[in-house]
């Protein structure tokens, strides 16, 4: 076991250089530097542009320019960022809880959704309500984000009025942040209608950012099972007279789920991709908005910076997620 | 722990819920746009990040609120020398610190703080000059270090500014954001902490509101102060940062903010229906414009200038590419601004005159030319390919082939002030409302060298003597008259096809009243209130 997580930790090296080195080039790639983006039609004096690019490290040719900041990296220096001059992972940890609540209220709507659909799709195969399930997450696959999240909010918020329109919590509270995870922090402090009113801010947001992972453990689900259900020890199963629940949620579910468990894990990355969408609608101060801004600002050690510790994240998740395997079954565990 | 009862009117079940006990507490929720980089206008260069430093500080002097006239600030009254060189700012007494966690402020405004704010940005050995960043654009920007001689402390109450140069637009500049009044014993009990840079998050200002809390990328929330000014008639001001159009709008609908920027294009008509909502407009303080390069043929010749300014129809440009965001030009100064010469008539759109005058001037069957077109929407011009397309068609009448020429946007507006372009749109926003800002930085010969502002390198030496007369003169009647003898020239010569300005629109609920748009495009809530 120690092993094999170290083989892993092993990979994750290059992985992160990769990731260092793409995010580094391509946001030099996009025309316009952060200061040609903040000077306008007004023009800089050669000797401020001179200036300026010393002071933020431009004027080095690209290749000492991405030295120094694997050093700075390796010696856990993310940069300040270029606009706000503040720490680039202060901010960055100022905003994640808010990305990651966001994130997991959504993979939990998916999960406990697509998943049940999913089998119940499965083993009623070929019925309306399979045809039903396939055909809604055929659709919720390939929703645009942004529209979705219009519609809904015009529905739901406008013509209904039955939530509220974006944000994270009612102007009415202000709740300092102790974990970020406004869940939290509102019954840390014991505020119960903040909470309701942070439920409540959730619901939108959680729907539209889990529409597409929520279709793709429902179609997943269902293919598992279904090549599960065609597997000998299923007829045997049933041979045996064990009745159908057992059957479908002990002996058929643990061994479909393998593959789903590994589309979830990597659904975290689509979740913290979306979530750049998802939070610029529902104007959630998340990471998402913050690396948005961070382009349109060419805010290189905050984009960087964000991106390597998102990739963090989901490099952690499917490290978690390739674990677990082990747990669902021994044979891989034994195979390692 | 901190609950703060905001009051009434956010239309949320939850919030009427708990609303009950604070009565008349009035509390406006802005939807702003975007995030501020921080709480100092003298660091920024963005509309959004001055909206959220307005409300704290205060100038010396201040824009009356919805125009460009300049009005007493922290000073009650200035004076100006004989020669024109040395003003002297005599400060109203009374002008309380916001006081903030932590500082309590023992004194009021006065010299020290005047002193301290300039110098930060001017002087390298202010311990504050390299703080944040230290990058001062708009100081710069303005040329107050060639312009500043000294700033001296006369009395507790009294600083002299002496210039370099006479200066008439520099009462203006002082009432721009970036002249923004900071605390010098703020600064010095930050620096004691050793937290220099707080000054820049957490403001202490003398202005109508208290800075009270910034959740980032989320809420900005201030209080009411009662300073040197009466107390606002809001208790609190509350911006939403909200940067979707349509999201802003929903929210309007609901009732979860009270006043947005920047609407879509698009929903304007409809929310010209909503019974709940007003929909407020203005020309913004800006200009679009296609520049000739007079310095290129065939665009030496006048009568070619003047037979393009003919041959493009202004009015389905505007129509089409503003969608009612914008009104056609005829000044290079917006109408906003004062000296504006209502006298002035364009040209006509007159294709068979326009062609007649290219004949006269040899060019019977046309010629070829570039259009250099912006490859990003800027403020004063939505659609420039799109612009570029209209005109290129207009032209093609007169038998003029122009190629449509675009490059990236640094690499553009460098390439045009070279002067490599024949045709090139641009535009400007204003910064400071005086003329001079158009018609001296657009249009001057000294900004027709190859880098500078003036694209179309069009250098007339009696317009020329004439904005630099105005400039040098600080009586505001006698400047106007020179202006508008300025814009009668200009339009003769034609260095442009002046374009359009474009409209400005915010959407206000009914609920409240006394806003006015402004027209530097900032936005101020002082004197609002709410019903």
């Amino acid at each position: 076991m120690l092993r094999f997580i170290l083989t892993r930790l092993g990979l994750v090296i290059p992985t992160f250089l990769g990731i260092t080195f793409l995010t580094f080039l391509l946001i030099r790639l996009v025309p316009g530097d952060p200061i040609e983006v903040r000077v306008g039609e007004r023009g800089i004096a050669p000797e401020r542009l001179a200036e300026l690019r010393r002071e933020m490290g431009l004027d080095q040719p690209l290749w000492q320019q991405f030295l120094d900041y694997v050093g700075n990296v390796l010696s856990g220096d993310l940069g300040t960022s270029l606009v706000t001059r503040n720490s680039v992972l202060s901010e960055f940890a100022t905003l994640f809880p808010a990305t990651l609540e966001l994130a997991f209220c959504a993979m939990l709507f998916s999960v406990l959704i697509g998943l049940p659909a999913g089998v119940l799709a499965a083993v009623k195969r070929g019925s309306w309500f399979d045809h039903g399930v396939m055909g809604l997450s055929l659709t919720g696959y390939s929703m645009p984000i942004f529209w979705w999240g219009l519609l809904l909010i015009l529905f739901f918020s406008v013509q209904l009025g039955l939530t509220p329109v974006s944000g994270r919590l009612d102007l009415l509270y202000y709740i300092e942040p102790v974990t970020g995870f406004m869940l939290i922090d509102t019954l840390l402090v014991g505020e119960t209608d903040a909470f309701w009113s942070a439920l409540r801010h959730l619901i939108l947001p959680t729907i539209v950012l889990g529409t597409i992972p929520l279709a793709v453990v429902a179609r997943m689900t269902r293919s598992a099972m279904l090549e599960v259900l065609s597997e000998d020890y299923i007829r045997t199963a049933r041979a045996k007279g064990l009745p159908q629940r057992r059957v479908i949620g002990l002996h058929a579910l643990r061994n479909a789920l393998i593959p789903v468990v590994t589309v979830i894990g990597l659904q975290v990355g689509t979740l913290l991709g979306g979530a750049i969408l998802t939070e610029t609608i529902f104007s959630w101060p998340g990471v998402g908005k913050w690396l948005i801004e961070s382009i349109n600002r060419r805010d290189y050690p905050a984009l960087q910076g964000g991106v390597l510790l998102i990739a963090t994240a989901v490099i952690a998740v499917n490290l978690i997620v390739d674990l677990l395997y082990g747990v669902f079954n021994p044979r891989i565990r034994h195979a390692r | 722990m901190k609950r703060i009862l905001l009051g009434a009117g956010l239309g949320m079940a939850a919030a009427l819920a708990l609303a009950a006990p604070a009565q008349a507490a009035k509390t406006l929720v802005y939807c702003s746009e975007g995030s501020p980089e921080n709480f100092n206008p003298m660091l920024n260069t963005t509309g959004t990040s001055f909206d959220v430093s307005l409300p704290v500080y205060n100038n010396l002097v201040q824009f009356e609120y919805g125009g460009t006239k300049v009005i007493p600030g922290l000073a009650e009254s200035w004076t100006v020398s004989e020669d024109g060189l040395v003003y002297t700012f005599k400060l109203r007494r009374g002008a309380k610190w916001h006081p903030t966690g932590g500082f309590q402020p023992t004194r009021e405004a006065n010299a020290d703080d005047v002193i301290f704010s300039f110098e930060r940005q001017w002087k390298a050995e202010n311990p504050y000059h390299k703080v944040s960043g230290g990058s001062y654009d708009y100081f710069n920007d303005m040329a107050m270090p060639d312009l500043l001689k000294s700033i001296e402390k006369v009395d507790d109450y009294t600083v002299r500014f002496t210039l370099n140069r006479v200066e008439a637009p520099f009462i203006a500049n002082l009432a721009m954001p970036f002249a923004a009044i900071q605390s010098k014993e703020y600064g010095d009990f930050l620096l004691s902490k050793g937290t220099p840079e707080k000054i820049d998050q957490v403001p202490v200002g003398t202005g109508p509101f208290q800075f009270v809390a910034y959740q980032k990328d989320a809420v900005i929330r201030y209080k009411a102060f009662e300073g040197w000014q009466s107390k606002p008639a809001l208790d609190n001001l509350v911006f939403a940062i909200t940067p979707d159009a349509a999201v802003r709008y929903a929210k309007m609908k609901t009732g979860e903010c009270h006043i947005m920027p920047y609407p879509n294009p698009a929903d304007l008509e409809a929310m010209k229906k909503e019974p709940n909502l007003q929909l407020m407009e203005q020309e913004g303080l800006n200009v679009g414009y296609l520049a000739f390069n007079v310095t290129k043929k065939p665009f030496d010749d006048v009568r070619v200038r003047r037979a393009i300014n003919m041959a493009i129809d202004k009015k389905a440009i505007v129509e089409a590419v503003y969608q009612g965001a914008g009104v056609p030009a005829k000044n290079p100064i917006p109408p906003t601004m004062w000296s504006y010469n209502q006298a002035i008539e364009d040209y006509p759109f007159d294709q068979a005159r326009a062609k007649q005058l290219l004949t006269e001037a040899g060019h019977p069957d046309g010629f070829e030319t570039d259009l250099w077109a912006m490859p990003v929407q800027r403020p004063y011009n939505p659609n420039a390919k799109r612009m570029a397309e209209m005109m290129q068609a207009d032209l093609a009448k007169i038998g003029v082939k122009a190629k449509i020429v675009q490059y990236e946007w640094g690499e553009y507006r460098k390439r045009l002030q070279n002067g490599d372009h024949q045709l090139g749109m641009l535009g400007w926003t204003g910064d400071n409302g005086d003329p001079d800002n158009f018609l001296h930085v657009l249009l001057g010969c000294e900004a027709a060298r190859p880098g500078g502002s003036n694209i179309s390198k069009w250098c007339n030496k009696e317009y020329d003597d004439l904005v630099l007369q105005a400039k040098r003169t600080t009586d505001i009647g006698a400047r106007t008259k020179l202006y508008e003898q300025a814009q009668v020239i200009f339009k003769e010569e034609a260095p442009w096809f002046t374009t359009a300005h474009s409209v400005v629109h915010m959407v206000l609920s009914n609920k409240v009243s006394g806003y006015k748009m402004d027209p530097f495009g900032v936005h101020r809530f002082a004197e609002v209130d709410m019903k």
